[in-house]
């Protein structure tokens, strides 16, 4: 696969570029420049979004498909690789450029359909089954009749100011990044401002931390540049082991060089010479991507010793994790890195005075450093003019789970949950009613419909008890159960607790416990044991509070949330798990009761063979009947039977 | 693992700095799939830390293994998306039909199992790979067809 991802180098064109020379350039090397941007293209240029979910989605066999298309048929045309779009949905995306004509993209491309959009491309149609739309231009023709991407729902609310790389240039190629304004932000920074002077800039940018509670990111990195010592460190925490987000991922594997940058510039800032990168190394194709932009950078100049004669040097290290949660705690990576087990320490001393290796240290959350190139670029007045007052510019997040259009979106904060839901996502699929959002992973919150009218900032979520968290927004329908996800968080939290502190240790193992019982069969039907359970409830609340305020690090702080946002959202949902005993949603399957509708039933004898607890009676050829006491609630009858006669209640 | 291959992993690291070890380990599953004890001792000789310390880092992250993986490494995502679409299932599903749990590796060695928290597909979930084939919103059923597959092919 490495054919179409690589890069031919034009370096010295390149740093022409970065060097700021652009008025000294010949018309060749202006040409140049224009073909790598693709504001000029002499051949058709097929893009493939090639990224984890496209591949997931089945891009690998589209690759060929063209390859091969192109092929058999002779045709000279440029097979180039780009990030993702962000709709997930639509993947494989394919963008397909003709000499003079605007860019369209098509979407689920799947191998069958290559050479039905491609054979109509090449003949100047556009079939309109397939496209998505087409990119918006002044350089070249628009097709006519096809609806512009930007304005499709998906795209239409979203502002893509970290996101505008991805989707549309190579991520393996630095010259693509440098054409279309790369690294221009470093280079400004480095050699007009002083450390000081960026610190103060993102400061009146009023930019705040993206991770968690919201701290103001210019003033962090003050109190480190103006610790005494003789090293300072920058982490960028892009581990995101939150189930449900995806979105650093996709940000790195379509446009890692804006990452590099970033962590350049935060690094000039503090005064450091050495930054890591932490992800996870699971992610192959990311730390792959990553690594790459990292050596290129070198290889140009960008990175390494005496950085365009601005006298600051520095060196960043990828830091692949090992799976560790709570590696996501600021102390924790820190320990990570360092070679240890993953545990955080009490804070005071905060990293910024005591971190890597006893060194002052930044460590901030990956989108966080994302806003910095922008606010260097375009100034703190006019950053701040997108978004809220208290909250200003974008927040983007990962939209998954019931939803139509699921995928990465970046949208100003200040827009309403409902739109990101409804109008960005597309609603529910199916007709189905939306119970409520969870927000920001098993340390954010839930919500519910009622409070769709929410907008996205950090004082609004925090009313509610949520905070942006991983970003993550994952849509419930009437058929997900509450309890059920509860279940699932707190299986997960209990699991990546490090074992330092007892309230954490034992408390999220306690409320795992209480809610794995209440979505339970039942094992006696006296009164004591719902007396019990209910018990079991009362003192989840309580324990969730204990949690929460004497566990010493984030993860047992938050780890409440689910728990206590779930309560107060969905109380009625609780009280009919443990009263009713019924699941509404189906899913607690050990609470459904099952019946056998006797004028549906043919005797056929299927399920009793396979009800593990000889539950069913019944000869064959005549109707079948449950014996309830025996009954486990594994549903596998309901599975089994193949005339649909089998009903959950 | 032979100790030319080893020795080459260490050798990328040329400065005895704790800050290595996890980088080292990681090299070294990635060559032979999981850590033996063997290399663990050769790695605290080079790094001059006592074979306890690595243990007590290496265990402490999930993604060390100390057993090999197995011919056909299941890979089954546990995202929340995922987990919502019913992922939950095709894990009792696997441990139905082939007695792993996570990180554990069949008997006959053919199959190991690995919960991963995101796979990335989320709009197609629930996900599952195996070894590097991906397969999207499978069910208990196209679970059991796909390990058929496989064993069926093997034989
Ligand atoms: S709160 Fe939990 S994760 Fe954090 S230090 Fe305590 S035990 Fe470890
Ligand atoms: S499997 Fe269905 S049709 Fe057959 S005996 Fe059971 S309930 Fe009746
Ligand atoms: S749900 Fe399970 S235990 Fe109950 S009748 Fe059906 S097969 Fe038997």
């Amino acid at each position: 696969m490495a054919s179409f991802e690589e890069n031919t180098s034009q370096y010295s064109l390149i740093q022409t570029v970065l060097e700021g020379n652009a008025g000294d350039m010949d018309e060749k090397e202006r040409e140049a420049v224009d073909h790598i941007k693709g504001d000029k293209v002499t051949q058709p240029v097929i893009s493939l979004s090639y990224n984890t979910a496209s591949i997931v989605a089945g891009a690998d066999e589209t690759f060929n498909a063209i390859r091969d298309y192109l092929e058999e048929r002779d045709i000279d045309a440029r097979l180039n690789v780009i990030g993702s779009l962000g709709l997930i949905t639509a993947e494989p995306l394919m963008d397909v450029q003709l000499p003079g004509k605007a860019r369209v993209t098509f979407s689920n491309v799947f191998p069958e359909k290559v050479s039905d959009i491609l054979d109509a491309v090449f003949n100047n149609i556009i079939p309109k089954e397939y496209v998505l739309g087409q990119h918006p231009t002044d350089l070249h023709e628009p097709w006519e009749n096809i609806a512009y991407v930007n304005e499709l729902p998906f795209f239409q609310t979203q502002k893509r100011l970290i996101l505008k790389n991805c989707g549309r240039i190579n991520p393996g190629s630095i010259d693509e990044y440098v054409v279309h304004g790369g690294y221009r932000s470093f280079l400004m920074a480095i050699r007009n401002y002083t450390p000081e002077e960026v610190c103060t800039l993102v400061e009146d940018s009023g930019l705040r931390g993206r991770g968690g509670e919201g701290y103001p990111t210019g003033k962090k990195w003050k109190t480190t540049l103006n610790a005494p010592a003789e090293k300072r460190f920058l982490i960028c925490n892009a581990g995101e082991s939150d189930p449900g987000a995806f979105m650093e991922r996709m940000i790195m594997e379509g446009d890692p060089h804006s990452l590099v940058e970033a962590v350049a510039i935060a690094s000039y800032a503090i005064g450091a010479q050495k930054a890591y990168i932490y992800l996870e190394s699971e992610y192959e194709m990311a730390c792959r991507r990553l690594q790459n932009a990292i050596d290129q950078a070198r290889d140009y100049g960008l990175l390494g010793h005496d950085i365009f004669s601005s006298g600051f040097n520095l060196n960043i290290q990828l830091h692949q994790g090992a799976g560790a949660y709570v590696c996501g705690e600021e102390t924790a990576l820190i320990a990570s890195i360092e070679g240890k087990r993953g545990m955080p320490r009490p804070k005071p001393p905060y990293p910024s005075h005591r971190g890597l290796h006893n060194q002052p240290t930044v460590v901030n959350n990956m989108e966080t450093l994302l806003n910095v190139p922008v606010i260097v670029r375009y100034g703190a007045a006019r950053y701040k003019q997108t978004g809220t007052d208290k909250s200003p510019g974008t927040k983007v997040f990962s939209v998954s789970g019931k939803i139509e259009r699921s995928g990465l979106v970046e949208i100003p904060m200040g827009v309403s949950l409902r739109e990101v839901v409804y109008k960005i996502g597309g609603g529910v699929p199916d007709n189905k009613g939306l119970k409520g959002l969870l927000l920001g992973g098993p340390a954010g919150g839930a919500l519910t419909y009622d409070h769709l009218n929410t907008r996205i900032d950090y004082e609004e979520l925090k009313q509610l008890g949520c905070t942006l968290g991983s970003g993550a927004v994952v849509v419930m329908d009437e058929h997900t159960c509450i309890l059920d996800t509860v279940k699932y968080y707190m299986h997960l939290l209990e699991e990546e607790s490090c074992g330092k502190c007892i309230p954490c240790r034992e408390g999220t193992r306690r409320m795992h416990e209480i809610l794995e019982n209440i979505t339970k069969r039942p094992e006696e039907e006296n009164g004591s044991f719902t007396l019990h359970r209910f018990k079991g409830v009362i003192n989840l609340e309580r324990l969730a509070h204990v949690v929460q305020d004497t566990s010493l690090c984030g993860l047992g702080q938050r780890a409440a949330n689910p728990v206590l946002s779930t309560i107060s959202a969905f109380r009625q949902e609780y009280e009919e798990h443990i009263f009713e005993r019924k699941c509404r949603a189906g899913v607690c399957q050990e609470l459904s009761t099952f019946y056998i509708d006797v004028d549906q039933c043919t005797g056929c004898t299927i399920c009793a063979q396979k009800c593990p607890t000889g539950a069913i009676v019944g000869s064959a050829k005549k109707p079948h009947f449950i014996v309830q006491e025996r009954c486990i609630g594994c549903a596998i009858c309901y599975e089994s039977c193949k005339f649909g006669a089998i009903i959950r209640k | 693992m032979d100790r030319d291959k080893l020795k080459k992993i260490l050798e990328r690291y040329p400065f005895v700095e704790r800050e290595n070890l996890i980088p080292i380990l990681q090299d070294i599953q990635y060559e032979q799939g999981y850590l033996t004890e063997e290399a663990v001792k050769e790695v605290g000789n080079y790094l001059e830390l006592p074979a306890s310390k690595i243990y007590s880092v290496a265990t402490f992250y999930s993604k060390f293994q100390f057993q090999p993986r197995g011919k056909f490494h299941i890979k089954l995502c546990s995202g929340t998306s995922c987990h919502i679409k019913g992922a939950a299932r095709l894990e009792k599903k696997v441990y139905n039909l082939l007695n792993i749990m996570d990180g554990e590796t069949s008997r006959d060695g053919m199959f190991s199992l690995e919960i991963v928290t995101c796979m990335g597909g989320c709009s197609l979930g629930p996900v599952m790979a195996l070894n590097n084939r991906y397969f999207t919103e499978v069910t208990e059923d196209k679970l059991e067809e796909i390990i058929e597959d496989y064993k069926e092919n093997e034989e």
